[in-house]
């Protein structure tokens, strides 16, 4: 490539040789999909509908001058309409596209980000959690993942049970283990609790040299996964980690609407609570739902993380052509 | 006074906590996939100089800090006491040896520096990046000795020393780095 001038936000961030990389890795992630016979798909980035997360604030879309102005949403994932793919008869199914998350600026993450998403009908978490194993080692090369239980890694890195510990536990354990809590971190909030031990204590040992699944989530944190009853009920929700790294997001999917349809009430309240406006609850993909979704697990991949750990970058704008502050 | 909330966290926001003025010398956004974010921020106390970490999450505030960074000249030192004055507003300030910390040794009468108000007091002085400085007095050099990088120590005209190379002269006119007290050359009147 022809050398260009130094200096100016006109210019890319990334250099021509991890865009050369990602490429690459691009081109990998299709072959890897086309040989085990999956199906790739293209569905809306602007959509009626949106997730209901406590965490999550998409971006919203102001459409339709003149007449009633519509809001649509630039979707957080894929999820929603390639599960309405699933319920219309897809048995194999993956997708290259762009998610939104407001206000995700950091070292690893941009608002608009590069998601690799695939789900397969008929498939146990185990199955998913192999598949993801398979596509890991494929791009990275660092062998398969080893597989961990959520608890299990918080009784080894943090000494308690998740899952059965009081929440006056943890916040005690964040104490002894010299975690700096936000002051404003309410005492009763278990997941607010979880999430900080978990990214301050457990993640961090995750993942290298070999990756990390990490599997059976607190029930609290479901999101749109099956809870399997134990006792204790558990999220049939995975990780993946390499160096530390959070890659991947899997669910045995829930499938049932009624359930999802509570969900998505608590996490409204809790928004509300924390002052952020409420998402519309109601969404082609209950509808999806109401008809019937087969029972599928499927998994989201943060492709620029996987650029960056390919190439060695330590901050993910050094893989992406015109990260948030010069796009 | 107005509040930062955690979105517009960033290194160089100039905020207040616990009374005192802190610089946010970093700011990482760290967010696992589906839970809470936090904000791990180091910030450097302006009036002490320490370092504290702190962590904070989505929704959080930090109330900002009244700062403004002025052009005043030097005018005079009276004992331990430093006086300054804004050009523009004709106001004077007065600043202790402490306040002043490093910047004495580059300050000479009629230098316009740069000067940080916290709630319109003066917190810190810098004097601009390079400063040129009369050597008031040093030991003579061996004449020849240009091959090597021998140093000795220079006394200019505001007390200070600086390690400069051996042909520098009593009345040499010297350009020193002020933010690191390197020698950076000679120059004429």
């Amino acid at each position: 490539m022809a050398a260009s001038p130094q200096h100016g936000d006109h210019l890319p961030r990334a250099s021509w040789e991890n865009l050369r990389r990602r490429a690459e890795l691009l081109s990998r992630v299709r072959e890897f999909f086309h040989r085990r016979g999956f199906l790739e798909v293209e569905t809306p980035l602007l959509s009626a509908d949106t997730v209901v997360d406590r965490h999550l604030d998409p971006f919203s879309v102001s459409a339709g001058g003149g007449r009633e102005p519509r809001q649509l949403w630039l979707q957080t994932s894929p999820e929603f309409c390639m599960k309405r793919l699933l319920a219309a008869g897809a048995t194999a199914i993956y997708q290259v596209t762009r998610a939104f998350r407001q206000g995700e600026q950091g070292p690893l993450h941009n608002p608009e980000f590069t998601m690799v998403e695939w789900y397969r009908t008929g498939d146990t978490m185990a199955e998913g959690m192999q598949l993801l194993s398979e596509l890991g080692e494929w791009l990275l090369g660092r062998g398969p993942a080893q597989c961990l239980s959520y608890g299990e890694a918080f009784q080894h890195y943090v000494g308690l049970d998740p899952h059965t510990a009081a929440t006056a536990a943890l916040v005690e354990g964040a104490s002894l283990l010299g975690v700096a809590a936000p002051a404003s971190l309410a005492t009763e909030d278990r997941d607010g609790w979880l999430d900080l031990l978990l990214a301050e204590r457990v993640q961090p040992q995750l993942g290298s040299p070999r990756p990390v699944i990490l599997y059976d989530y607190p029930a609290s944190q479901a999101a749109l996964a099956q809870v399997r009853p134990g006792p204790p009920p558990v999220a049939e929700r995975f990780e993946l980690y390499v160096s530390g790294m959070e890659l991947a997001n899997g669910y045995h999917e829930l499938v049932d609407p009624a359930v999802l349809r509570q969900r998505n009430a608590w996490n409204n309240a809790c928004r509300q609570a924390d002052g952020k406006p409420p998402l519309p609850e109601e969404s082609r993909l209950l509808a999806a739902m109401e008809a019937g979704l087969p029972s599928a697990t499927g998994v989201a991949l943060g492709f620029d993380r996987v650029v960056m750990l390919a190439v060695g970058a330590p901050r993910l704008e050094e893989v992406i052509a015109f990260p948030f502050d010069r796009a | 006074m107005a509040s930062y909330n955690t979105s517009e966290f960033r290194k160089g926001l100039k905020v207040q906590l616990d009374g005192d003025p802190y610089l946010m010398i970093e700011c990482n956004f760290v967010k696992p996939g589906k839970g809470q974010a936090l904000y791990k921020c180091k910030l450097r106390n302006l009036l002490r100089g320490t370092v504290l970490d702190r962590t904070y999450k989505s929704g959080d505030s930090i109330e900002a800090a009244d700062i403004e960074e002025i052009q005043a000249q030097f005018l005079y030192r009276q004992q331990d006491q430093f006086v300054f004055m804004d050009n523009s507003t004709y106001e004077q300030y007065e600043l202790s040896k402490d306040q002043v910390d490093e910047a004495w040794k580059y300050l000479k009468e009629g230098m316009v520096c740069s000067m940080m108000l916290f709630n319109g007091s003066p917190i810190s002085v810098a004097p601009p990046n390079h400063v040129v400085l009369k050597v008031e007095y040093c030991e003579p050099g061996v004449r020849g000795n240009t091959a090597t990088n021998v140093t000795k120590p220079c006394k200019v005209e505001t007390g200070a020393e600086f390690p400069c190379p051996a042909f520098v002269e009593v009345g040499d006119l010297i350009k020193i780095d002020s933010r690191t007290g390197e020698y950076i050359e000679r120059v004429k009147e």
